[in-house]
């Protein structure tokens, strides 16, 4: 059970976001520059949430921002955006949000991607330490997530 | 016995239920099956469902069913869900 890789054009620390639709934004808008899906999977990823409500907000201060397997995810990805200043999603326990993770996974992997990542959030102290992480690489050593996708594309199964 | 663990995608927050509820069960010594899925199989896969974890934002949706429905706040506290589910079933 490993994550995706994630390339430091996936990660965006200390962003600027006016709400959580511009925070979902800027995780969709790395996940295209990793090559993990097309620029429109972030309407996506927005569409799930004001289909849903603010469900992706899954633990204090933290969005798993992500949408059904389908076109617009071309391989196995991950992004992280952390915010200056948090954003409230509407979510009645677990708001502001400060950490956005992108997730984009095809039907075959997706669950051995959240497992990876249960692995790390399963420790209440990783988000606070994502918030507070200066460089791409201290984000992928608190995810363990290798940093960049072997010179063959990875196939979404 | 089995359980649902329902979001909006059927990927993803549904996923980590799954996986962190299977973690619990197996540490309480409970057996059962946790399927996730999203609101659209909800029936198909609710009808035999002893229990159904979810957030608070998909209660409208379940509406009415027979099993035992568990709402989750944070996701990642397993002893959150540990309380929950051993409450369902105990």
């Amino acid at each position: 059970m490993a994550l995706p890789p994630l390339p430091d054009d996936g990660v965006q620390l200390g962003a600027t976001a006016a709400d959580w639709r511009a925070a979902v934004a800027l995780a969709g808008a790395a996940l295209a520059r990793t090559g993990a899906a097309e620029a429109s999977y972030a309407d996506e990823m927005e569409r799930m949430i004001d289909e849903h409500g603010p469900y992706v907000v899954i633990a204090p201060g933290l969005a798993l921002a992500h949408a059904r397997p389908g076109p617009e995810v071309l391989r196995d990805g991950l992004s992280v955006v952390t915010l200056e200043t948090p954003v409230p999603f509407g979510h009645p326990y677990n708001d502001p949000v400060r950490v956005i993770i992108g997730l984009a996974a095809g039907y075959a992997t997706h669950l051995s991607v959240v497992a990876a990542l249960a692995n790390v959030f399963n420790d209440s102290d990783a988000v606070e330490r994502l918030a507070a992480a200066a460089s791409p690489g201290e984000v992928r050593d608190i995810l363990g997530a290798p940093d960049d996708y072997p010179s063959e594309p990875l196939d979404v199964a | 016995m089995k359980i649902v663990a329902i979001c909006g995608a059927g990927i993803g927050t549904s996923g980590i239920l799954k996986v962190n509820a299977e973690r619990v069960l197996n540490r309480l010594g409970i057996d059962a099956t946790v399927v996730a899925c999203d609101l659209d199989s909800l029936t198909a896969e609710s009808d035999d469902a002893q229990v159904i974890l979810t957030g608070p934002e998909f209660l409208t949706a379940i509406g009415r069913t027979f099993a035992d429905v568990i709402v989750v706040e944070n996701y990642f506290d397993t002893e959150e869900l540990s309380d929950k589910l051993q409450r369902a079933l105990g």
